[in-house]
């Protein structure tokens, strides 16, 4: 299904949507907002801001939060994929972002590639990946599919899906055992390596390859290729983050860094790769309900105090509520209204149904986006925006760090008009009259809040096209990669030693049995894009429709041939795909994709079950069964 | 252990009458555009490694018997090269007929100028000199491929194959006055390996390989590329942060390039970003 686009504000009429100016349809959405907080209070609203926009409007978008409305309770959909990795890096390094830029991956001597398809699903920056095997790196795969990615590995490691934990520990122990870690890296930059030590302690090469499935030669090679490297990077995808344990399963990576050394020089980092474009800026610029812009906590008093002056209005001296919450917060009807711009929860949230009967008990649902999505069809005030990549000025951040600028190419369809400016709009008509004379002016006003920022004018940015953060200085660069601080001599310098995190083993919540004994795990293909709203805009000769991906054995087990429709269940709901045939996969092991929800509803059967720290849903592991359809009659 | 680069010296070139100054591995053409040269070059391309296949760049180096191609011989200290002098004209006036007269050059960016400026004469060899003409490609909605434009500069094979996508889709098929780019078994792309990264496009210098969109207007008369404006901005679909430039004729995105200098990009894409901009 594709769709065009919005080009008329609307607003909703004995229950439908109707066409309306933009004059009523912005009172309408103002007024709801207003009616709700002085009933409820400010925590009654929730905002999801747009992980696609641009850093200038997802400022904006926070700072009318956190000002008109006086409450943090703002955050994206960096929820649903990469808010583990950020959880987890700020907690061991005191900052969110990735560590590396990806020349390092072509300068580096081992790459490991951890449940991350990049090949299919960052083409680009594999072509980097692909660079550094060329230069002579090894590349190791770790993933429960035989992938485009692994295809290109010295080793593929086809681990049993959540058992990241278990790998990650035992290829730890190997080091250890072998004598391999980095003693004085640990010593001076680290903390509770005793504790680590001792919970890796049962993971065997032998216990390890029980419950991974990994052969013990195999982890060993890994073991000794990462630790014995003299650079080394270790990047991931949403295999890692999309687990009830995803911060966990971040720690447990970072813990191998810690313990090599692999973090903090040139070629040895980390790296988490995003999958929306501009999810890391959204963060960045303080659309999450814990960080004010520049990634600065709230709690802080003294940086609460920087901002309040600025903005001349308190901000909560808390944390708000986050994207799982605010839906929680809906089903018992303390979240009354909701302001959604740019995101389409009803189609990308696990458990799809659960979330569009939470939507629908709001008071009030004002949604801002290109299309008619399946959210905006339930809002009671729907405001046609620009297309931030190509109809509009800013800049975006990248998962390197780079913050690039976007610039507008084309003029909106019809009456549509730039996110900036709505949000300005619907602000003065709640008291706050805020004049930005475009983009540039709202990121100067980032700038002079954000010292990560404050070097990057919009000059400086087009002359070397994109800066990466930190970039504290107007007339210099820092590294391409963070946390060199780590290896300073100097314990001053040296700050924070980073911390070692004791993990245990939790399997995937969705526990296999007889009746569900197969093992559902979701990705993105190359030529679409998740929920497929954007991407269906373009024929692709790659696209084949949705499918359920089974491997040769387990089609043979249940009598289905190729292209044969079957019935796929879940304890949450049940759908009906063609079986597509994929060597690539393990018996036991099923794939789909999100990508045509209008057709097959995969989110229908994944499960909500989330990472208490940072609210990512297990989107990786469901327990399905798949049924051959019995001909009626 | 692999080792990084150690930082380049610069080395003294003198162009013409001129010293110039470049980074020590810079080809003889590098040299020749730091000194403002005009050399034409049609098989070299600046995100992979020379091919010196065309043969339209030879520059007269003092002291070496023959020409020497500008895009693929590496400059040296104290080097003495001459851009315009007879011989090196001459040379790429045959070349430029040689191609001219086999190939339709039509597309060619700049072909009509230099066949002026170096009295090609590329009809001199007759109507039956276009070896290569056939119906051009069109077996997706994406890119089409017309080989009647091809001059066998390899450019896409190399695109496609080791030096960016490594998907292998195509290659160089017969030898010889036969060699043809083509995919396995001259399939058409839908049953070929491509992955419509459009890479090879990106790198085609004849416009052999084009946008469908671009192909299709041009066919109804309506491609006009001073009514075209290029902006370059960020990809809206995955995190990598690619930078395209979009080309948009009357508020429409006709097609789209990647900028060759791009530390993220490197001149290239994927099929969402090349070709995904439908939705808007
Ligand atoms: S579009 Fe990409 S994969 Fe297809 S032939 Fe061209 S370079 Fe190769
Ligand atoms: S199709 Fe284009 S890039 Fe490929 S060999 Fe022919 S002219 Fe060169
Ligand atoms: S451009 Fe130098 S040989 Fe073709």
């Amino acid at each position: 299904m594709s769709y065009d686009r919005l080009t008329r504000p609307l607003v909703r009429e004995n229950g439908a949507l109707r066409e309306a100016t933009w004059a009523e349809a912005l009172d309408r959405a103002a007024e709801g907002f207003r009616r709700n907080v002085a009933e409820h209070g400010p925590d009654c609203f929730a905002m999801l801001s747009c992980a696609r926009s641009t850093n200038e409007m997802n400022y904006v978008g926070q700072k009318f939060t956190r000002v008109v409305i006086g409450t943090n309770n703002v955050d994206s959909c960096n929820r649903t994929c990469h808010a583990p990795s950020v959880a987890g890096l700020s907690a061991v390094f005191g900052s969110g972002g990735g560590t590396s830029s990806y020349q390092e991956v072509e300068d580096t001597d081992v790459i490991v590639m951890w449940g991350s398809a990049a090949r299919n699903a960052h083409p680009i920056f594999f072509q980097h990946v692909l660079k550094g095997i060329r230069n002579g790196a090894r590349m190791f795969a770790v993933d429960p599919r035989r992938t485009g990615t692994a295809q290109w590995a010295d080793l593929w490691l086809g681990l049993n899906v959540g058992t990241d934990i278990p790998l990650a520990h035992a290829v730890a122990r190997e080091i250890i055992h072998a004598g391999l870690h980095n003693e004085a890296f640990i010593e001076r930059a680290t903390v509770g390596f005793a504790a680590f030590k001792e919970c890796v302690e049962p993971w065997t090469l032998t216990a390890a390859e029980q419950v991974t499935g990994v052969p013990a030669a195999a982890i060993r090679e890994l073991a000794h290729a990462y630790a014995r490297a003299d650079r080394a990077q270790l990047c991931w995808t949403l295999g890692i983050t999309e687990h009830h344990n995803a911060t966990d399963n971040v720690r447990a990576l970072i813990n191998l860094a810690l313990l090599t050394g692999h973090v903090g020089r040139y070629g040895s980092g980390l790296s988490p790769l995003r999958g929306q474009n501009n999810v890391q800026g959204g963060g960045d610029m303080g659309a999450i309900p814990n960080r004010l812009p520049g990634f600065q906590d709230i709690l802080d008093p003294d940086l609460r105090a920087r901002f309040e002056s600025a903005w001349g209005a308190p901000i909560q001296p808390r944390y708000g509520l986050n994207l799982t919450q605010m839906l929680e917060g809906m089903a018992e009807g303390e979240v009354t209204t909701c302001y959604i711009v740019g995101e389409n929860p009803v189609q990308s949230e696990a458990d799809s149904l659960a979330c569009a009967k939470r939507l629908a008990m709001l008071d009030h649902l004002v949604v801002q986006d290109i299309f008619l999505t399946r959210t905006a069809q339930m809002a009671d005030v729907v405001l046609p925006a620009s297309a931030a990549w190509c109809e509009a000025e800013g800049t975006f951040t990248n998962s390197e760090r780079r913050v690039q600028r976007v610039r507008k190419a084309l003029e909106p369809p019809g009456e549509a008009r730039d996110d900036i400016w709505i949000l300005c709009e619907l602000a003065r008509r709640l008291g706050h009259d805020w004049a930005y004379d475009g983009a540039e002016e709202v990121w100067d006003e980032l700038r002079s809040l954000s010292p990560q920022h404050r070097g990057m004018s919009y000059r400086r940015l087009t002359e070397l096209q994109g800066i990466q953060w930190p970039c504290p200085s107007e007339d210099a660069l820092e590294p391409p990669y963070l946390h060199g601080r780590l290896w300073e001599s100097d314990p001053e310098r040296r700050g924070a030693p980073a911390p070692f995190a004791v993990l245990e083993h939790s399997p995937p919540v969705d526990l296999l049995d007889e009746e569900y004994p197969l093992r559902l795990t979701t990705g993105r293909r190359l030529d679409s894009y998740n929920t497929g709203v954007q991407s269906s805009g373009f024929a692709s000769p790659l696209r084949r429709g949705e499918t359920v991906e089974l491997c040769p054995e387990d089609a043979q087990r249940l009598g289905v041939a190729a292209g044969e429709d079957v019935r796929i269940t879940s304890r949450r709901g049940s759908v009906v795909a063609p079986v597509f045939i994929d060597p690539a996969l393990r018996p036991g092991l099923v794939f789909m994709t999100f990508h045509f929800p209008d057709d097959v509803d995969v989110n229908s059967l994944t499960i909500e079950a989330t990472c208490p720290i940072a609210g990512t849903a297990e989107f990786k592991a469901a327990a399905v069964r798949v049924e051959k359809l019995v001909k009626a009659g | 252990m692999i080792p990084l680069q150690p930082p380049r010296r610069l080395i003294d070139v003198q162009i013409d009458d001129e010293t110039v100054r470049v980074p020590e591995g810079a080809t003889i053409l590098d040299a020749c555009r730091a000194a403002g040269k005009d050399v034409p070059t049609l098989c070299h391309g600046d995100t992979l490694t020379p091919k010196n296949a065309c043969r339209v760049c030879v520059v007269e180096v003092e002291g070496a018997r023959t020409l020497a191609p500008a895009c693929s011989r590496k400059a040296e200290a104290g080097m003495k090269v001459g851009t315009g002098s007879e011989r090196a004209r001459h040379s790429r006036k045959v070349v430029l007929e040689l191609l001219g007269s086999s190939v339709d050059l039509s597309t060619t960016p700049r072909a009509a100028e230099w066949t002026a400026e170096y009295g090609a004469d590329p009809a001199r060899f007759g109507a039956d000199a276009a070896t290569v003409e056939q119906p051009a490609k069109v077996d997706n909605d994406l890119y089409v491929r017309d080989y009647s434009k091809c001059i066998l500069c390899y450019k896409c094979v190399d695109a496609c194959g080791e030096q960016w996508q490594n998907t292998f889709a195509i290659g160089v098929a017969g030898r010889g006055f036969d060699g043809t780019i083509s995919t396995e078994f001259d399939a058409p792309l839908t049953d070929s390996a491509c992955v419509y990264c459009g890479n090879c496009v990106e790198v085609c210098p004849t416009g052999a390989l084009s946008f469908k969109t671009e192909f299709d207007m041009r066919a109804e008369g309506t491609w006009d590329e001073s009514r075209q404006s290029e902006t370059t901005t960020v990809c809206s679909y995955c995190g990598v942060g690619c930078n395209l430039t979009l080309h948009v004729q009357d508020n429409k995105i006709v097609k789209v390039t990647s900028p060759h200098d791009n530390p993220v990009t490197k001149g290239n894409l994927c099929v969402k970003g090349r070709f995904g901009y439908g939705y808007v």
